[in-house]
């Protein structure tokens, strides 16, 4: 391992800069994904969970944690998948929320607002801020969303579903 | 049976649930009844593979024998699994496969509730994850069941004939299998009789707001447990690890 980045602070800025493949303006760090880096005298272990046990990203995100650390000068790198304690939605900042109603994805409400008996009702548009929203499809494009229309501007749009 | 082999063939239980049931489910795509349903779908298949992939790695490094996850689910023979036989059942007709969902997520959800406590670090990390999506499953299933048991005669009448099609499959939910006498005083496994009663609440309860009449019990299907299996999982099976039997190893 190069010397100056022997730190774990410096190894997990660097992880920090990766962005969630399919919602490239948050990080994985700001989506609660990165967990932990252990360094040991020769090797470097990076943590991470996942948002969904499925979650396609995974595999591209492993692999650029893999060749961020390579171009950086660190070797040995293992990336470690861990389910407990499981991902929750609730770990997203509010800024990250505000980056992600920026790109158009309606950020997830508190989790306890998600019961098995409903799907979570008065999502705010991202578009226009109307609460006059449907659920168009419990599933979205990806595993993390669901798909809700606008009834006032009348745009489609996807909302991060409470997890 | 060692407590080493009875959480081998437990967590290797729980990986094929999600392993055929997620496999049968990707045989919607793309013939959905409508767009959101042909996604909502394959959304289902995604989290049960997830979930199957987690189970049957841990299943692979509990048996020590250097097996992957992939290893377990494309070279072993139909003898050698042990999912339930309803999740390989056909997928049938929408109505079917809404029954299907409604009664396969309810006992999820009460089995994942249970193994989130599990003593087994690992077992109970997976359901953690699982009870969330599964809780999701559920009420995707409970929706469709309602508006189906509530719409036309036509609707009605498919997904009255899919519940009591299915019925007799639903004893194998609550048998207590060797692994479970095994592993459940150590909490590692649960004790699928103490949510027997829960789970035929719940399941009650939908087929009210369904508008449905409760199949009648009578005999029950049974075998998963000892690698028995309906005529269904061989043919599924084939086509699933084609590739791998005929090209062992590929990778891409």
């Amino acid at each position: 391992m190069v010397k100056d980045l022997q730190s774990k602070e410096a190894i997990f800025q660097l992880l920090s800069q990766i962005v969630d493949p399919e919602i490239p303006v948050v990080t994985i760090e700001e989506m609660g994904m990165l967990r932990d880096v252990v360094i040991t005298e020769n090797a470097c272990e990076v943590i991470i969970t996942p948002t969904y046990t499925a979650c396609p990203a995974m595999g591209i995100i492993e692999d650029d944690i893999q060749s961020v650390l390579r171009e950086n000068g660190v070797e040995n790198v293992t990336v470690t998948l861990v389910y407990s304690p499981a991902w929750t939605t609730d770990l997203m900042t509010e800024a990250t929320k505000e980056k992600l109603k920026n790109y158009g994805i309606a950020a997830p409400m508190h989790s306890a607002c998600s019961t098995w008996m409903t799907a979570a009702e008065h999502v705010t548009c991202p578009r226009c801020n109307s609460q006059h929203t449907q659920l168009i499809s419990k599933f979205g494009s990806t595993a993390c969303k669901a798909l809700y229309a606008c009834q006032d501007c009348l745009e489609p749009f996807d909302y991060f579903k409470c997890h | 049976m060692t407590t080493q082999e009875a959480l081998f063939k437990y967590t290797l239980r729980l990986g094929d649930n999600g392993l055929i049931q997620g496999q049968r489910l990707s045989e919607w795509c793309s013939r959905g009844p409508i767009l959101e349903e042909d996604l909502a779908i394959t959304n289902l298949a995604l989290d049960n593979i997830g979930r199957a992939q987690a189970f049957l790695k841990y299943a692979g490094e509990v048996e020590g024998k250097q097996k992957t996850e992939d290893d377990l689910a494309f070279k072993r023979g139909e003898r050698e699994f042990y999912n339930l036989l309803m999740t390989e059942l056909p997928i049938g007709d929408f109505a079917y496969t809404v029954a299907k969902q409604v009664l396969i997520s309810a006992y999820e959800y009460f089995l994942y509730t249970e193994l989130s406590n599990s003593t087994d670090e690992i077992i109970a990390g997976i359901s953690q994850k699982a009870i969330k999506e599964v809780r999701y499953h559920l009420a995707h299933a409970k929706d469709w069941s309602e508006r189906l048991g509530n719409g036309t005669e036509e609707s009605k009448a498919r997904l009255q004939k899919a519940y009591d099609e299915l019925w007799s499959y639903t004893g194998e939910f609550f048998e207590t299998t060797e692994e479970e006498k095994v592993l459940a005083p150590s909490k590692v496994a649960a004790t699928t009789k103490n949510f027997e009663a829960k789970w035929n609440d719940m399941i009650n309860e939908i087929f009210t707001i369904s508008s449905i009449t409760p199949p009648t019990a009578g005999w029950m299907q049974s075998g998963s447990q000892n690698g028995i299996h309906t005529e269904h999982l061989g043919h599924l099976l084939s086509e699933m690890q084609y590739l791998q039997r005929a090209y062992p190893d590929a990778k891409w």
